[in-house]
């Protein structure tokens, strides 16, 4: 599942009136107020030490506590207007123990001693009424604690310390640059997220950390007058974990000399929308394409859904093994696949690694949920299928002796579970450049941007749309094209990769609200790739008359 | 935490109220608890519990508003609270489409939101009920995994215009999938309800159960246009589609599937075909929603699409003044007029055709034509003279519910379901719809 899309329904192409559905999580603050310090690491020790002593002396065999401090600010404008400045500060703590071989959570915003002793003795509650519904008991992988311990993400510029007068001003002259570039209508959109987040468990592990998220992002709509034809381009930008700095521009972080400028790991948000607002006229006179195989050349804007939705998700162990059964659904990735060590997920091309580590990344942090240390490792390892993403209670299952550390809560109040780590297709190894690759390209369509997204709970069959199709004969860009989808499935598609470019051209994607479980929680994860092609993909015609 | 009466509530928000040096000034109060259980693997995966209770306020000078929020209801946080969103008004930028709060408003007299029953449900009696559907898994030899969650809550709000609302709520939701052990066959049953009487999680789970065993030998059909049988379950996430984008400030930009060259909408336009009716009404005892949405409005029954014309769009108060119209909040649910046979009856009627018992993964792929994308999950069958023939594998589709509904055969009985995509409930009919577009196939179970 990827919320990014509903974003777009509900915030951008649709108007100011559903805005209120875009998630937050916390109360409403003032933006000054999020620069107050948090709470003094001494006391959240303090703390930490009250609960796991109280969960011991109920009977858990295991208790861990996150003390969390969540700020969130979005502004919203459309057009020439600021329609929200949503300010928010979530605080509390969320107690996770074991007892009697089962899991039990209570959290509370209530952080008095009396009360978060009271809440730890309720997740031993919890555990020992859903003891009698357990099977086997919960198994941890061993973990030994750090002591004290921190991890602050590297920023340059915290956009919290930004004035929200700078962020409106940037985001009204993005769309006033798109209204004079011909569109219609423009939303536009700034989300930042900043987690201070402090785990302590009875491992012995006291971990501070800090962690900063940025997403600008806007969508254009150009209708034409005489048809009554719509059509809208949003951002190319990407969510990071940085922090202002991403949307201040710099010339070294353009990739020139394509259909539209590219960014690397700053974004121009003003010389984008003037391209959208160009492009969606465009797009109301292109080509409708015509149905049949094609070569597809992905860009890193459009491919990292791609990588997220049929890479990331079915290679969650939790999923493999029938925990998201219920919702989200398993995976085709079953542990025979990888116990054989040889199925061909992909071609030769295709080496594929999970990471947490990746500076500017959105699922870069020191530590995860559950006080494990970051780590890199691989998933696909030339096109065979080697490993999964997992946490303590399930990596004792694929033989492993120590936790991934892909535990993650989306707040206090949530039970950390398995989330994805930054996945991501690594660069060619060879020296390729993009323009090369649409040189050696017969029939083709070079993609750019994302869009529609679908794909099975078994992580089969997907559908993707993108932002910006380029019709390729005989080696050029001919011009542009609609009404496009590609159809596939997983392993066809990934074996069909014929080509990667090399790391010039490597680029991060991402999603800021990924949802998963029950109750559903969002989580941020990055995708990084370079422009890759994939031969010879299902390609639909989506034009309908109603 | 306490449920605060009526009483309670408005005693609390005058307090509150009576500390203001705003223009204008409202004050919105809520609180609950929810709990629920997450099972997996035949087994008990997370579960937990949490209360929240927060009181909003919005003060506004003019055009400028600021809203915060607080969790503890004394005097002194409740004079820092209004202090604060005042503070925050005064350095807010204008918003040219805030609109004034509103007088006191008429409402219908209170709907069954709330269930007693619903609300003592306590972690024992939950246990049970998630107990209940384990058997049903090991009795059948499956894997479950299903969810469980019950809530109570009150809402209630008031402001500087005398303006003054309450409602308390009840729910309890479940879902379960259950699994052949060779990973062939996969089964779904989902229901919401306020009274968690209704709720029989043992019988959901023996539906379910049946679902998985019969979808277990799949056979693959080629992709193309069938007529299909949609359960409630599946047509809703469609259909939601369609009665959740009917915003006339959309349709009125021209970004709309109601939109029309020049300006112009499909307002009082023949949408679909003429069996279908789609009306919201609070007071539906099936359904019962509030009497009143967030900001105050009066909710009452609605009909949105009448003889399959579009009857009314949804309003914002600041959309409606600029079009010099009455503001139309939209629906909290929806009510779709069915027929009179049951799926059983529809299934005997059909020559050839699938039965498609739920949707998933539903998205937009052109906002233009209201074309979504999706797969079927969880129990897709062949019908043939009459009968289910033999389980299919699932399809991916590309469909428009405007294109659907214009290829309506037969609607069946009504009954209330809940998405599985957005969460929300709606009393929906199996539907029988003559070419209904699969595109390709997918192997998953």
């Amino acid at each position: 599942m990827n919320r990014k899309n509903f974003l777009y329904l509900t915030g951008m192409g649709f108007g100011g009136a559903m805005l209120s559905q875009i998630p937050v999580f916390g109360s409403p603050i003032a933006p000054e107020a999020a620069l107050q310090g948090g709470v003094d690491v001494a006391l959240k020790k303090r703390m930490a030490d009250v609960v796991l002593n109280a969960a011991r002396s109920k009977g858990a065999t295991y208790t861990d506590c996150r003390i969390g401090r969540y700020l969130n600010q979005y502004v919203v404008t459309r057009e020439d207007k600021v329609q929200n400045v949503v300010n928010t500060e979530s605080y509390g703590m969320g107690i996770r123990v074991i007892a009697n071989g089962c899991w039990g959570f209570a959290a509370t915003d209530k952080l008095d001693n009396d009360s978060i002793a009271k809440a730890a003795a309720q997740a031993v509650a919890i555990a020992k009424e859903n003891a009698r519904l357990q099977t086997e008991p919960v198994q941890l992988l061993p973990q030994k604690g750090y002591g004290e311990v921190s991890w602050k993400a590297p920023i340059e510029r915290n956009a919290f310390e930004v004035p929200v007068k700078e962020k409106v001003d940037l985001l009204l002259s993005v769309n006033d640059a798109a209204l004079k570039a011909g569109a219609n209508y423009v939303n536009s959109i700034m989300f930042l997220v900043n987690e201070q987040k402090y785990f302590a468990s009875t491992d012995g592990s006291y971990i501070d950390q800090d962690v900063h998220r940025i997403w600008p992002v806007f969508g254009v709509t150009k209708i034409d007058a005489k048809t009554g034809k719509f059509e809208t381009r949003q951002s190319l930008s990407s969510p990071r974990g940085m922090g202002y700095e991403y949307v201040m521009p710099r010339e070294s972080d353009k990739i020139k000399g394509m259909p539209t400028t590219l960014y690397r790991d700053r974004y121009d948000m003003l010389e984008d929308a003037r391209a959208a607002a160009t492009q969606a006229g465009e797009k109301l006179k292109a080509k409708s394409v015509e149905a049949g195989k094609y070569d597809l050349i992905l860009d890193p804007s459009h491919l990292w859904l791609t990588i997220h939705e049929s890479v990331g998700h079915p290679s969650e162990l939790d999923r493999v093994l029938g925990y998201e059964a219920n919702f989200a659904g398993t995976s085709f990735l079953t542990l025979d696949k990888w116990e054989s060590k040889k199925f061909k997920f992909g071609s030769d091309k295709v080496n594929i690694v999970a990471d947490k580590l990746q500076p500017g990344s959105l699922g870069a942090v020191g530590y995860d949920d559950e006080g494990v240390a970051t780590k890199q490792w691989d998933i696909i390892k030339d096109g065979v299928l080697v490993n999964y993403q997992s946490i303590r209670d399930q990596g004792h299952i694929i033989g492993l002796k120590e936790s991934q550390g892909c535990c993650y809560a989306d707040n206090w109040s949530s039970v950390q579970f398995q989330r994805m780590p930054n996945i991501s297709l690594q660069p060619g190894k060879e020296a390729l450049k993009v323009a090369d690759m649409i040189k050696n390209t017969e029939k083709g369509i070079y993609i750019i941007g994302d869009s529609s997204f679908s794909i099975d709970q078994q992580r089969y069959n997907f559908q993707f749309s993108g932002q910006l199709y380029y019709e390729i004969k005989n080696g050029q860009i001919v011009g542009m094209l609609n009404d496009v989808a590609y159809q596939s499935n997983t392993q066809e598609f990934w074996n069909s990769c014929s080509a990667v470019a090399d790391k010039s051209d490597y680029r991060l994607g991402g999603s800021f609200f990924d949802g998963k479980g029950q109750p559903q929680q969002v989580s941020a994860v990055s995708h990084g790739s370079s422009t890759a092609r994939f031969n010879g993909v299902n390609i639909i015609n989506t034009a309908r008359k109603i | 935490m306490a449920i605060l009466t009526e009483e309670q509530a408005r005693a609390l928000l005058k307090k509150a109220l009576s500390y203001s040096k705003a223009e204008q000034c409202e004050i919105n109060l809520n609180g609950g608890d929810s709990s629920n259980i997450r099972y997996a693997r035949n087994s008990v995966s997370t579960s937990g519990g949490i209360s929240r209770n927060s009181l909003v306020v919005s003060s506004a000078f003019g055009k400028k508003v600021g809203t915060a929020t607080i969790n503890e209801f004394d005097d002194a946080s409740l004079e820092k609270v209004v202090r604060r969103s005042e503070e925050l008004a005064q350095l807010a930028p204008e918003n040219p489409e805030f609109m004034p709060f509103l007088g006191p408003q008429t409402y219908g007299p209170p709907s069954k939101t709330f269930v007693p029953e619903t609300a003592a449900l306590d972690p024992k009696k939950r246990a049970d009920m998630v107990q209940a559907s384990l058997q049903v898994a090991k009795d059948a030899n499956l894997t479950a995994a299903g969810f469980l969650e019950n809530s109570t809550g009150y809402s209630a709000m008031m402001n500087s215009k005398g303006l003054f609302a309450y409602n308390t709520s009840t729910d309890v939701n479940f879902s379960v999938t259950l699994r052949t052990a060779d990973g062939k066959g996969s089964g779904y049953a989902t229901k919401a309800y306020n009274d968690v009487s209704k709720m029989d999680t043992l019988a959901f789970s023996k539906i379910a159960a049946k679902k998985a065993t019969g979808s277990a030998t799949a056979k693959a059909l080629e992709p193309g246009k069938y007529t299909v049988i949609l359960e409630p379950a599946a047509g809703i996430v469609l259909l939601e589609q369609l009665y959740g984008s009917l915003d006339a400030r959309s349709a009125d930009e021209g970004r709309s599937f109601l939109s029309k060259p020049g300006g112009k909408t499909r307002l009082g336009e023949q949408l679909v075909d003429p069996r279908v009716n789609i009306y919201s009404d609070p007071f539906n005892p099936e359904l019962p929603t509030s009497v009143w949405n967030g900001d105050g409005q009066p909710q009452n029954r609605v009909s949105w699409i009448e003889k399959g014309v579009v009857k009314n769009m949804s309003y914002s108060r600041y959309w409606a003044e600029k079009k010099g119209v009455k503001p139309l909040p939209g629906a909290d649910a929806i009510i779709m007029e069915g027929g009179t046979q049951s799926l059983e009856e529809l299934i005997k009627g059909t020559e050839k055709g699938i039965l498609v018992t739920r949707l998933w993964y539903i998205r937009p792929v052109d906002p233009q034509t209201l074309l979504y994308t999706g797969l079927t999950r969880d129990g897709t069958f062949y019908i043939e003279n009459g009968q289910i023939k033999f389980p299919v594998k699932n399809f991916r589709f590309n469909e428009s519910p405007v294109i659907m509904l214009n290829n309506l055969e037969v609607l069946g009985k009504s009954e209330r379901t809940v998405s599985g995509e957005s969460g929300q409930n709606a009393l929906i009919p199996p539907m029988k719809i003559r070419d209904f577009t699969f595109s390709s196939l997918s192997d998953a179970v």
